[in-house]
């Protein structure tokens, strides 16, 4: 018989108009990595959240060893051995690692003064046993982001956990990270912890799990062991169908100019440039995907055209016509959407229900109000239709945006910005953190929009989206377009040097400067 | 959503339940009856017609200066400055009722307007200093209502008079006097004005909930940000809402100028209306409909204080003392919330 260390079974758990888990069976057994598997809001927050101890399950049981236990807030959680690394970091910035990890439950001598020696040389313990290589006096404001997580980790193994859950632990690492993490979570199980990995990136699953548990709209949907499954299966079983990882689109034709940037200079509010005298043409009925790394003007180049930032010099031309130095208003109305990089930031009023987000641009124009006065009545139909039309999973038009998952709110945004059916869209990391099933949506809606004739600006960190997605690939580094090429003619590595500033053409990615 | 609905109507009632209860233990503490002394509060706010009548002129400035906090307030400002914004409104309707001679029908809406626009000035300041240099509204208003104050001071002693403490009494066709509410309430001074500011309410609920202008106000009080986006002009938003908060301001002096005194005295400091009106607004949850009630339940309890010390020897003190405990039981309304959530979770 397997001996589970964890079982929760049959959890069900409402929340005022939905059922965030409905009959879900977790069964995680001792020295495994079990990872839980759902789209953004499908649940898997919830769950963890059950089980340690911050939600009350309205149905369902939970066991521990065996034993059915009932976890009423998280000291008992704790009690019981199970420690949560948290997403957003617990941490306090200026204390150092020890103190951060003795916090709560600080040792003391007898005196009553906290032995912050016996607790420092008790972490440097545990550090090495698990290989995690943290210095127990360095400063957590000091400290990269990845280890400022293995501190986390490590606040869960002093107290003493036995099964620790990672939630999404990999959204905040760079790629170097996620392997050393990987390779913790390996060096954990085999000193015979138990790992519950939420997350929604596939490849982790496969790389480092054992067993995995698919959530799909609060259902549970099975278990399957990651050595008799693959990527595609794990896809479909989350998201309901099948999931295509290759974009599927036709030639583009592009026709006629639509976008026309000659020599544009935009200044920071340093007063430093950062677009230094940038061309760029855009046609109707193409995609063309702006790569490069963070920071080389990127945003100042969407802000300027949007009419956000002020251009200092230059020209930008929209149908023919000039959009330089407009406001926000009359480039929004001359015929472009944005789907802004930071969706909290810019897309929309996190206070304001999603059906009022919906006419953020149009509440002024008719039939959502006339002579000033609102057509609630006019504005709700919108969002309904909107809803429904982009599959944004909300409880009602009435919720506030805040309380939607991030995939959702993505989806509102874009729902808005293309049913406005702008003549250029500009869609800024419009992917970023989001599971594979709203990817999928998402690039398939800006390949409908191309295939009607807009033109399409899609600026991404992610080579994988600018190859497949863009039709033409313009290259930025340092404030210009350094390079012009074609996806099906290039590959990671070469857009990576082009990225980097080095003068390389295709087909000589060998040599360098 | 009808959770949070039923929680901020419930919220101030407990709040001002607990707040009297907490009265009741001073009073008891420091030797008197209780049920005198609240039977004597009652009855100097509601004991009979005068009474009442006298409550609903104390509450109508009470309203407006609520309505501008509260107008400010959801669109993301704090206005500090209801005070001095009270007091040139105050002195314009003076002004004008002095100044002028006219026909009623033009010379009343003139001396009204005329506060109004004199409130929106006194608010435009700290608006377009906040719009175009980010200066905080709290700090400009507050340094705003000392100017109100000792230039109001100045033109009263030196302009509208010779040296006098007092102008004189604006004529009957400036005033917001009514024979007839006078004569139905046993001559007490309520005046037209409480029309005004119950308009003034409908108003305020109509620009925030259903127009345009008050979907732009709130979402830059929101979210600069998307607002920018979104092609709002995020500056013309800081002032107007300043501005409107200002009007409503500057027509509660008008109350006092042309209803309740027909007369501006020099001050030797605030009257406090516009510094009442943040907690009238706090405890109306910034509602239109909440500032109303609110604002009548601080016109009854300051004016049934009065009654307090000859009725049942209660000092007045110790009103003050009620009304800063229910403003602290609003302000402390999280702990309500946690309480009222503990009740329901256990009650299932």
């Amino acid at each position: 018989m397997v001996e589970y260390v964890i079982e929760m079974l049959n959890i069900r758990k409402e929340f005022p108009g939905i059922v965030a888990n409905d009959n879900i069976t977790v069964q995680l057994k001792k020295g495994e990595i079990h990872a839980l598997l759902g789209e953004n809001g499908a649940g898997k927050s919830t769950l963890m959240n059950v089980l340690f101890g911050l939600y009350q399950p309205e149905q369902g049981e939970i066991r521990v060893k065996g034993k059915k236990v009932n976890i009423t807030n998280p000291n008992i959680a704790n009690e019981l051995g199970i420690g949560m690394v948290h997403q957003h970091f617990m941490l306090v910035e200026p204390f150092t690692v020890t103190q951060n990890i003795v916090l709560g439950s600080e040792p003391t001598k007898k005196s009553g003064v906290i032995d912050i020696d016996r607790a420092r040389k008790n972490i440097k313990e545990i550090s090495d046993r698990y290989g995690l290589k943290v210095d127990p006096d360095a400063k957590i404001s000091d400290i990269s982001v990845g280890m400022q997580q293995r501190v986390e980790i490590l606040k869960t193994l002093y107290r003493g956990a036995e099964v620790l859950i990672f939630d999404e632990p990999t959204a905040v690492l760079t790629p170097q990270e996620i392997n050393e993490l990987m390779d913790i979570m390996r060096s954990l199980v085999k000193e015979g912890k138990s790992i519950i990995l939420i997350t929604h990136k596939l490849k982790e699953i496969m790389e480092v799990c054992d067993s995995c548990t698919v959530i799909r709209k609060g259902k549970g949907i099975g278990t399957v062991d990651t050595f008799n499954t693959n990527v595609n299966e794990l896809a479909s079983l989350m998201v309901g169908r099948e999931v295509n990882f290759n974009t599927v689109k036709t030639e583009s034709h592009p026709k006629e100019t639509v976008l026309k940037i000659e020599n544009l200079v935009v200044k920071d509010s340093r007063k430093v440039d950062l677009v230094k005298g940038l061309n760029l043409e855009i046609h109707a009925g193409e995609i063309v995907g702006i790569a490069g790394v963070d920071g080389n003007g990127q945003s100042e180049l969407i802000e300027a055209i949007t009419g956000l930032t002020k251009s200092v010099s230059g020209k930008i031309e929209l149908n023919n016509k000039n959009i330089m130095n407009k406001s926000p208003r009359k480039v929004t109305e001359s015929g472009i959407g944005h789907i802004p990089q930071d969706r909290h930031r810019f897309g929309l009023v996190l206070d304001y229900s999603i059906g009022e987000n919906m006419v953020l641009q149009t509440y002024y124009k008719k039939p959502y109000s006339k002579a000033k006065v609102l057509n609630y009545k006019e504005i709700l139909n919108k969002a309904e239709k909107l809803i429904q039309e982009y599959d944004v999973r909300t409880p009602s038009v009435h919720t506030p945006a805040r309380a939607l998952s991030g995939g959702n709110q993505q989806k509102a945004i874009i729902g808005r910005e293309v049913d406005r059916s702008p003549d250029l869209l500009i869609a800024a990391q419009p992917t970023r953190g989001l599971d594979v099933g709203a990817i999928e949506f998402i690039h398939k809606k800006l390949i409908e929009e191309r295939d009607k004739g807009k033109a399409i600006l899609l600026v991404s960190f992610e080579l994988d989206e600018i190859i497949n997605v863009s039709d033409r690939i313009a290259v930025m580094f340092d404030g210009k377009i350094v390079a012009e090429v074609k996806p099906e003619e290039t590959n990671e590595q070469e857009l990576g040097l082009l990225m980097a500033g080095s003068k390389v053409k295709a087909g000589e990615s060998n040599v360098t400067e | 959503m009808s959770q949070n609905k039923l929680f901020t109507v419930l919220v101030p009632i407990i709040s001002v339940f607990l707040g009297l209860l907490a009265g009741a233990i001073i009073m008891l503490v420091s030797g008197f009856n209780p049920i005198e002394g609240y039977t004597a509060l009652w009855n100097g706010a509601f004991g009979d017609s005068y009474t009442l009548g006298e409550t609903i002129r104390r509450s109508t400035p009470y309203i407006l200066t609520g309505l501008s906090i509260a107008f400010a307030f959801r669109t993301g400002l704090f206005n500090i400055g209801a005070e001095g914004q009270v007091i040139v409104g105050w002195l314009a309707a003076v002004w004008v009722g002095l100044a002028i001679d006219a026909p009623m029908y033009i010379h009343l809406p003139l001396a009204i307007i005329a506060a109004g626009i004199a409130g929106a000035l006194w608010a435009f300041i700290p608006g377009i200093l906040k719009a175009k240099l980010g200066v905080h509204e709290v700090i400009v208003t507050i340094m705003m209502n000392y100017i109100a104050l000792f230039v109001t001071n100045d033109i009263i002693r030196n302009v509208l008079t010779d040296r006098q403490t007092t102008t004189e009494a604006i004529p009957a066709s400036a005033s917001l006097a009514s024979d007839w509410l006078q004569s139905i309430t046993l001559y007490s001074r309520v005046h037209y004005g409480i029309l005004i500011a119950l308009f003034a309410a409908v108003i305020m609920w109509f620009i925030i909930q259903r127009t345009t202008i008050g979907y732009e106000l709130k979402s830059v009080g929101y979210n600069e940000h998307a607002s920018r986006y979104a092609g709002m002009n995020v500056s013309k938003n800081i002032v107007l809402s300043m501005v409107i908060a200002g009007t409503f301001a500057g027509l509660a002096g008008a109350m006092e100028g042309l209803g309740t005194y027909g007369t501006i005295s020099v001050m030797s400091g605030f009257p406090n209306m516009g510094f009442d009106g943040i907690a009238v607004a706090l405890l109306g949850a910034n509602t239109a409909l909440g500032v109303v009630l609110a604002a009548f339940l601080f016109g009854a309890l300051k004016e049934g204080a009065g009654e307090m010390p000859t009725g049942a020897g209660v000092p007045t003190e110790l009103v003050d003392i009620i009304i800063a405990l229910i403003i602290f039981f609003v302000a402390s309304s999280y702990i309500i919330r946690w309480i009222l959530l503990r009740f329901k979770k256990e009650g299932k």
